[in-house]
Order: structure tokens, then C-alpha cells, then sequence
């Protein structure tokens, strides 16, 4: 097999073999706005990462519940405070923090069960895949919120941890689809039947062949999916199921606001601002992703 | 002498890539009169099919249409046409047809519709008037029950029966011009035949000069009074279709006709032109047909040949026309020597 | 063609009893069971809870509850409603209609803009206009949905008094109003949520339509289009938007999910009465009935959609038509 590979680069010169991944990330480097959403985004990360030194206070510092609740933004305060007292720069910037984490390791997880799902329904065939895809139309037919609704009316007061799990286990189908796609399509794959002539097993093939082509499919929903969760968890912690108090994530600062939008708007609006801001760079990129993927395939 | 329909001059069309400039028509000039039909002939890439839409201005960025062309019709200058006449020109006095019956009718309206449409758009038909014309239209191309057909959609249709929809399309507005574009060549052989003879008759009872893009010698042999044959970008050779055939001056014109297998004859090897077509961001010095010329020699290496008279209206691009008696001692084209090539 | 409706059909039930029995599952994992919201007061007798379970069945084995669970849902019996005090499905029947007005105006008003803006755009391919727009989209398409909702609450009825803070109509002074001034009522209290899920629906449509209309101009038949002697608009308007409008079909049976969602947080930030006002405040009072009956129903919604959606464009393309 290998000596099969080298005869098609050298009948192809002009074609070198580089890997996906390399291919991807040299499309990604090249339009403008990519540039400046994968620097932007590296910017956030790193002001998640380094968090405990970026931030000018404590996140759950109430030093002064009295005189310092509730603050407009100020010079001390540049997002002002919230009726706790604590510092909402500091809070935003530790929800940057906790916000990428739940959104990362939530995707994790759900990629890891779609490639699972997929992989198994598309490998098995016949009767064992139908049902699974059934399966997969049913959860599909429910939004994703509902299925989360659902899930935490039944296990409220949640851990972060656990909280991550759900957002993970609801958040792999698309992908499952995409994966049982490209399985079936290697299964019925001309070169497949050749090299099984040549005595190589029908698993061994899949696996060789299989996970570069999902590559690509799997960074786009990777980037996409994170930032999917960020916006979810927000909304949860928003609706008080989410992020557990007093622990800060984006949506947690605009639900302690809630209460009194007008006359703590900071609250609403900082946050907010770094979401979207996070959001639309993770779009930018898991799109150009995509049409470098779609370009070439 | 009556002047002709459509006069191209010096027509250049480039492209402008990442990868350099395409020049894919580098200096076309050439007549049509009315009520002719001429032929142009050449393999893939040599730049007749871009001819075409260029004299409709249907050349989109990064191609353009250099300054200095000039394709005059009916008394104006289709370069440097606005966007309303030129729009006034497509479709009502010169019309085209393509090779892809397949994809070239939307597949959500009707054919009638479709065909209909012209005349709305230039003949200010209402709607009934135009749909009443189109079925008259394609019952003359031949399409039978040419009522109800004309209330189907284009994927109800054969290919050879989609063709004379685009005819019929064509033929709307009796136009001056008809161009048209490998017609045939994405058809059945038998209905190939049937389509070329739709052509010649139409082109007759409507008195319409018809422009015939092909690769197939025998499509002009069948349709064409006049045969320009074009290599990389040029016209190489240009004469009456009966002088073509019976005395090709051009190596390539010759090579297209040896390729051609003879029934009758025996033949071990289809006889091939050596070689290829060299890219049109690169036209290499001199002549462009050297390398693959088995007549060659150092003029042809130093000086682009023009367009030499050979014998009344038949012109040549090769210095076989100054020195003739080279053709008597053909070599191995410089591609195979070099051992790009098989002989 | 009916064939395929009821291949189609069978399907959409067979879903929905995969989702009904996911519901059940999640119900029976989950610690504690549906009476723990009302269990949870000290006050309330053992007895009374003996009593409640076993007349819903609660103590018997878990296949009969499951048998049972799917015999009562079959009749339309979604179970009873604690926070509501009413049966499930009066709730949901009487707070869907609510949610149905805000996703039916936001799915005609997102498509009706998002097809404009991509026409402009794509007219104007390659220009400022276009560049603006796109940017503009993919701002509007990443908001999450609650905070543009927060906004366009602060910014119109707080610091711009133009509209209600909340409701369908004004609890006070509403039934004291003349007709006209009852639907001026109305009309004002339904403007800024429909408008703001409309604002959130619109960017996905208009990216999608300007994608689509870009992958049909290359086609021949633009090509041949052109041949005709048709004016750039006219190709954009008649032969390329009505071979684009197909995949737009598609979305709108792809959509039903995320305008499902926004109509939720809408429904909660402008207190409008519908069925996700209803279910987010089920889970504050551990209503789980209210909340599965809830899924169900989105699930339900969302698999009609679809299946009203794959019908539409059956119709609307003449080349599945024909057969």
C-alpha cells in the first residue's frame, strides 16, 4: 500500500501530498478576515488563560455590599459593579475563562460521540444502522434547548461538570450524520474492493483511510460547535439553570442584572459584547473552514 | 460588392489570470456575409468558441475584449456598444446556440415559456401573441405536437428534441446571425444528422447567415461554404470549403485531415498531430505551430507568419507560401524529437 | 405523490414515539420523580404522597408505567400540570397559539428580508454594499438570541419609550378601550418581540439565499438567459431567484428548531404568554410534565415543519412534480 501511494505522487508531480490538516490551516491563513478573527480569538483565549493576572479584582470579592453595590462604569470599575459589590471586569473576564472551557470540553465530548455514532451506524449497515438513524431523526426533530429544558428540569442544581455533559450529549448529530456519510462512502469505494483483493482487512482499510477524510468536517464542527455551546450556556445560566452560583460566566453576570435591566445595563451589556465578539470569530472561522473544505473536495 | 453582415477586425480577447494573461484571441479577422454560412474549425483551446462570445460581448471578468477590436454589424461597432443596444442585438439580430441542450433551458419553466420569452422581451408581444409564435416556431423545427410540448418542462424532453428548442429559440426574431456552437456534438450520431439538416433548411427558408463552431471536419464538410480554421488564437487558414478539402495549405489544416480515418481504408494507428497545444499565457515566438510541424526550419522559429494569399480567396499562415518546396522534405515534428511526443 | 406523504407520515410518528419514550426515559432517571416539587414541603403528609403515586401509577413496575404513559399520550393526555393546576395540554393549548403568531411573523418577515438583502447583494457582488451587508449579517447572525432580545428591550421601551415593556396587551387599561384602540393595543405589544425574533431569523436566510443564488448564476441557463437579450435584473429576478428559491424551502423546514428556541427566550425577556414563557417557568417550579409536554410538542412542531417544508418543494420543483 504504501508503494501504491508513492506511484500516484510521482504519476502526479504537480500535485503534492499534504496532509488535510496542513492544507486547512494554510487556506485559513490566507483570506483577511480569517487572519483577524484567528488573532482576535487568540486574544480572548489568552485573556481566559491568564485570567487570574488580567483581572484587576477578585471575581467573588464583595468587599463593600453597601457602598460599593451597583456601581456605573467608572475608572476603579471600568464595567462598573454588580449588587454584590464584585467588579463586572473582573467577572467578564473570568466568564471568558469559564465560557471557552465549558464550550471546548462540551465539544469534546459531542464530537467524540459523533464520530462514535456515526462510525458504528455506518460500519454496521443493514438493520442496526436504520434504527440508529431513526434514532438520530427523533433526537434531531427536538431543538436543542427543549432537549436541555428537559434534561434540567429532571437534574436541577447542576455542577459545572455535569453541566458540560449535557451540553456534550446534545450536541453530536449533526456530526454523526456527516461521519456515517463519509463511511459509507469508503465502504462502497472502489480502491476498498482492490485493496481487499490484495488481502488487507475491510476494518483496517476504514480506519487508514477513514480519519483523514474526516478531518476537515470534524475542525469545522469542532469551531462552529464551541461556539453553538458559548452562546447555550449563556442562555442557560441566563434562564439560572446554567453556570451554578457565584461562579462568573458570561451568562451568569447578565442574569444577576436581570432584575433591574435599565438601571444596571452594564451588566447586559458587557458580557453581551464579549460574546458576540467571541461568536463572530469563531463563525468567521469555522466558515472559511468550511469553504476550504467544500473547495476541495 | 454588397458589404458584409458582420465584420471583425483585429479582435483580441485576454484574460487576465493569477497565472498570467490568456490571450485567448490574439488578432482575429474575418467576414460574414448574409445569407452564408461559415465555418470555424480548430481543436479545444484555440480560442473559436471565445471568437463567439465575443462578438455577443458575452465575455465576462477577468476576460475582456482589448481596445483596438472592432467587430462592426449592421453599421455599428459591437465593442463599444451600450448595455441597452447590445442587449437589443442578443437574441433578436444575432442569436447562439450551444453545445449543452442539457443545461441550457431552465428546468423550472415550461419550453414554451422559455422559447416565448424572446418575443416579449424584443418583439413587445403580449404574452398569448409570443406563446402562439413560439409553438409555431418549434413546430417548424420539427418537434411534433409542438402544442402540448411546448407546456412541458425541459427534463420531459430528449436531448435532441431540447437542441431544437434552442433553435426554435434562436430562430425567433429571424435574426441576421445565427452562431452556433458545437450544436451537435453532445448529441446521438443519428441525431447529429438530423439537427445539421434542421440547420441548412432553416437557414434557408429564413435566409439567416449561419456561424459554425466546430471540431468535426465533416459537420463542415456537410453545412459550410467557407471554413476558417483557427491554432492557438489565430486564423491559420481561411478559404472556400470545397478548395479546403481538396487543397489544405496549412500543416495543421492537413493534419486535421489525415486524422480523419477513412472508411475503406486499412489503418493499423489512428494518425495523430503530435504534441499538443501550448498554453495561452505563453504563445511562443514565431510561429505557433512549429513545434509540432513537420515541415519547420529556422523562419518559422524567427518570424510569426502572416496571413499569406495561397490562390484566390484562400489565405495561409505559413511560410510554406514563400518556400514550397519544403513540403517536400517533412521530419519529425521538434516535439517528438525532443521526446515530449510519441511519433 | 401520496405514496411518498404517507411514507412520510409513518415516519413523523414513528419520531414522535422515539421522542415521547427519550421524555419518559429522562423522567425516570432523573432523581426523585414528578411529585418531588410538590414533595419537597415539609408540610405535605406522607399519606398524600402515597396516594398521588399510586393514583399516577408511580408504583408500579416501570414497563406498565411506560405502556401506560404511551396509552394516555395516544389519547392526547399529556398529564397534569402542577403549577397550572390544569391538565398539560390546556396549557399548552392555550399558550401555543401565542408562540405560532410570533414564529409565523418571524418566518415570513426573516424571509421576505433575508431573500431582499441577498438579492441587493448579489446584484451588487464584489461592492462596498456587499461587503457591509455580509458583515452586518454575520454580526446579527451571531447574537445570541436572549441578549439582542435584552437590547432591544432597553433600547425601546426603556431609554426610548416606543413600545411596551411587556404582555399582549396592557393589563390595566386594555378591556377599557374602543376596538380601534384595543388593536393599536395589540398590535403595539406584538411588534417588539415579532420584530426582534424576525431581526434574529433574518441573517441565516440571507447568507443562504446569497449562497444559493451565487451557485445557480454560473448555470447555462443564465447563460442562455443572457443570449435572450434580459437585463442583469431581469436574469437575477426571473431565472436565477426561481431556481434558487428551491434550497430556500429546504431551510424553511430547517429552521423550525432555532426559531423554536428564540421564540423561547423572547417569549421570557418580553413576558409574552406562549408555550416557552410557559415551559422556562415549568422548570422553576419542577413542573416536569409541563416541560416533557413541552419537548413533545417542539418536537411535534419541528417534524411538521419539516414534513410540511420536503412537501413544498415536491410542488414547487416540476421536475419531482411530474411523477
Amino acid at each position: 500500500m504504501p508503494g501504491q501511494t508513492q506511484e500516484f505522487a510521482l504519476a502526479n508531480p504537480a500535485r503534492p501530498r499534504e496532509s488535510p490538516l496542513a492544507l486547512v490551516v494554510r487556506q485559513l491563513l490566507r483570506g483577511k478576515s480569517s487572519r483577524i478573527a484567528l488573532v482576535a480569538l487568540g486574544i480572548i483565549v489568552l485573556v481566559g488563560l491568564l485570567a487570574p493576572f488580567v483581572a484587576p479584582y477578585d471575581p467573588s470579592a464583595q468587599p463593600d455590599i453597601v457602598a460599593l453595590k451597583d456601581l456605573p462604569p467608572s475608572l476603579a470599575h471600568p464595567f462598573g459593579t454588580d449588587p454584590y459589590s464584585r467588579d463586572v471586569l473582573s467577572r467578564v473576564i473570568y466568564g471568558a475563562r469559564l465560557s471557552l472551557l465549558i464550550g471546548v470540553l462540551a465539544t469534546i465530548v459531542s464530537l467524540t460521540l459523533g464520530v462514535a455514532y456515526g462510525a458504528i451506524a455506518g460500519y454496521a449497515g443493514g438493520f442496526v444502522d436504520a434504527v440508529m438513524m431513526r434514532l438520530l431523526d427523533a433526537l434531531l426533530s427536538i431543538p436543542r434547548l427543549l432537549l436541555l429544558l428537559g434534561a434540567l428540569v429532571a437534574w436541577p442544581r447542576l455542577s459545572v461538570g455535569a453541566l458540560v455533559l449535557f451540553l456534550g450529549f446534545t450536541g453530536w448529530f449533526g456530526l454523526s450524520r456527516i461521519v456515517r456519510g463519509q463511511v459509507l462512502a469508503l465502504k462502497h469505494a472502489e480502491f476498498v474492493m482492490a485493496a481487499r483483493a490484495l488481502g488487507a482487512s475491510r476494518r483496517r482499510i476504514l480506519l487508514r483511510h477513514l480519519l483523514p477524510n474526516l478531518v476537515s468536517p470534524i475542525v469545522v464542527a469542532a469551531t462552529l460547535g464551541v461556539a453553538h455551546v458559548i452562546v447555550l450556556e449563556a442562555g442557560l445560566s441566563y434562564l439560572g439553570i446554567g453556570v451554578p452560583q457565584p461562579q462568573a460566566s458570561w451568562g451568569n453576570i447578565i442574569y444577576d442584572g436581570a432584575d433591574q435591566i435599565a438601571t444596571l445595563w452594564w451588566m447586559s451589556l458587557f458580557p453581551g459584547l464579549f460574546m458576540v465578539f467571541t461568536v463572530m470569530t469563531l463563525n468567521i472561522l469555522g466558515e472559511a473552514l468550511r469553504d476550504a473544505y467544500e473547495r476541495r473536495s | 460588392m454588397t458589404p458584409p453582415l458582420l465584420s471583425i477586425h483585429d479582435l483580441r480577447t485576454w484574460f487576465y489570470t493569477e497565472s498570467g494573461v490568456a490571450r485567448a484571441v490574439d488578432g482575429v479577422s474575418f467576414d460574414i456575409g448574409a445569407g452564408e454560412t461559415v465555418g470555424i474549425v480548430g481543436e479545444s483551446g484555440c480560442g473559436k468558441s471565445v471568437t463567439a462570445l465575443s462578438i455577443l460581448r458575452l465575455i465576462q471578468p477577468p476576460g475582456r475584449i482589448e481596445p483596438g477590436s472592432r467587430i462592426e454589424f449592421e453599421g455599428r461597432d459591437i465593442v463599444t456598444l451600450g448595455d441597452e443596444e447590445i442587449r437589443d442585438i442578443r437574441g433578436n439580430r444575432i442569436s447562439m446556440i450551444f453545445q449543452e441542450p442539457m443545461s441550457a433551458l431552465n428546468p423550472v419553466f415550461t419550453v414554451g415559456d422559455q422559447v416565448a420569452e424572446v418575443a416579449r422581451v424584443h418583439g413587445g408581444m403580449s404574452k398569448s401573441q409570443a406563446w402562439d409564435r413560439a409553438v409555431e416556431m418549434l413546430a417548424l423545427t420539427g418537434i411534433p405536437d409542438a402544442g402540448t410540448r411546448a407546456r412541458q418542462y425541459p427534463h420531459q424532453l430528449s436531448g435532441g428534441m431540447r437542441q431544437r428548442v434552442l433553435i426554435a429559440m434562436a430562430l425567433m426574431m429571424k435574426p441576421a446571425l445565427v452562431i452556433a456552437d458545437e450544436p451537435t456534438t453532445a448529441l446521438d450520431v443519428t441525431i447529429q444528422a438530423q439537427i445539421l439538416d434542421l440547420l441548412v433548411d432553416l437557414q434557408k427558408k429564413i435566409g439567416t447567415s449561419i456561424l459554425m463552431i466546430t471540431h468535426d471536419l465533416g459537420v463542415i464538410a456537410e453545412t459550410t461554404s467557407r471554413v476558417i480554421v483557427m491554432y492557438a488564437g489565430e486564423i491559420v487558414e481561411q478559404a472556400d470549403v470545397d478548395e479546403l478539402f481538396a487543397k489544405p495549405h496549412h500543416p495543421y489544416t492537413e493534419g486535421l485531415m489525415h486524422s480523419m480515418p477513412h472508411i475503406g481504408h486499412d489503418q493499423e494507428r489512428l494518425n495523430v498531430i503530435p504534441g499538443t497545444v501550448p498554453s495561452p499565457t505563453d504563445w511562443p515566438q514565431g510561429c505557433r505551430f512549429r513545434d509540432r510541424c513537420p515541415y519547420s526550419w529556422e523562419l518559422c522559429e524567427r518570424e510569426h507568419p502572416p496571413l499569406y494569399e495561397v490562390g484566390g480567396a484562400h489565405v495561409s499562415r505559413c511560410h510554406l507560401a514563400i518556400e514550397p518546396e519544403r513540403r517536400n522534405h517533412p521530419h519529425a515534428p521538434l516535439v517528438v524529437q525532443e521526446g515530449i511526443a510519441a511519433a | 405523490m401520496l405514496r411518498y406523504l404517507g411514507g412520510r407520515l409513518v415516519q413523523a410518528v414513528v419520531i414522535v414515539a422515539i421522542v415521547a419514550t427519550i421524555t419518559f426515559a429522562l423522567i425516570h432517571l432523573a432523581p426523585g420523580d414528578p411529585f418531588s416539587g410538590v414533595m419537597d414541603n415539609p408540610n405535605v403528609n406522607e399519606r398524600v404522597r402515597t396516594t398521588l403515586r399510586a393514583q399516577y401509577g408511580l408504583d408500579r413496575p416501570l414497563p406498565e408505567q411506560f405502556v401506560r404513559y404511551f396509552g394516555l399520550l395516544a389519547r392526547g393526555d399529556l398529564g397534569w400540570s402542577f403549577s397550572h393546576d390544569r391538565p398539560v395540554t390546556e396549557v399548552l393549548a392555550t399558550t401555543l397559539p401565542n408562540t405560532l403568531l410570533l414564529m409565523a411573523i418571524a418566518l415570513t418577515g426573516s424571509f421576505a428580508l433575508g431573500i431582499l438583502i441577498a438579492l441587493v447583494q448579489v446584484a451588487r457582488r464584489g461592492s462596498t454594499t456587499d461587503h457591509a451587508l455580509s458583515a452586518i449579517s454575520l454580526f446579527f447572525f451571531s447574537i445570541p438570541d436572549f441578549w439582542l432580545a435584552i437590547l432591544a428591550l432597553l433600547a425601546f421601551t426603556y431609554w426610548l419609550p416606543l413600545f411596551p415593556v411587556g404582555g399582549t396587551v396592557d393589563a390595566v387599561t386594555h378591556d377599557y378601550m374602543g376596538l380601534g384602540e384595543r388593536i393599536v393595543d395589540r398590535l403595539r405589544h406584538l411588534a417588539l418581540p415579532a420584530l426582534t425574533l424576525t431581526v434574529l431569523a433574518s441573517p441565516g436566510v440571507a447568507r443562504y439565499q446569497r449562497a444559493a443564488l451565487l451557485d445557480v448564476l454560473p448555470a447555462d441557463y443564465i447563460r442562455t438567459a443572457r443570449l435572450k437579450g434580459l437585463t442583469e435584473r431581469e436574469i437575477l429576478r426571473r431565472h436565477a431567484l426561481r431556481n434558487a428559491l428551491l434550497p430556500i424551502i429546504s431551510l424553511l423546514g430547517l429552521s423550525f428548531p432555532a426559531l423554536l428556541t428564540g421564540a423561547f427566550f423572547i417569549e421570557k425577556i418580553f413576558s409574552w404568554p406562549g408555550m416557552g414563557l410557559a415551559v422556562i417557568t415549568a422548570i422553576g417550579s419542577r413542573d416536569y410534565n409541563l416541560v416533557m409536554g413541552g419537548v413533545i410538542l417542539g418536537s411535534i412542531m419541528v417534524t411538521a415543519g419539516s414534513l410540511l417544508a420536503d412537501l413544498l418543494y415536491a410542488w414547487a420543483d416540476p421536475r419531482i412534480r411530474a411523477r
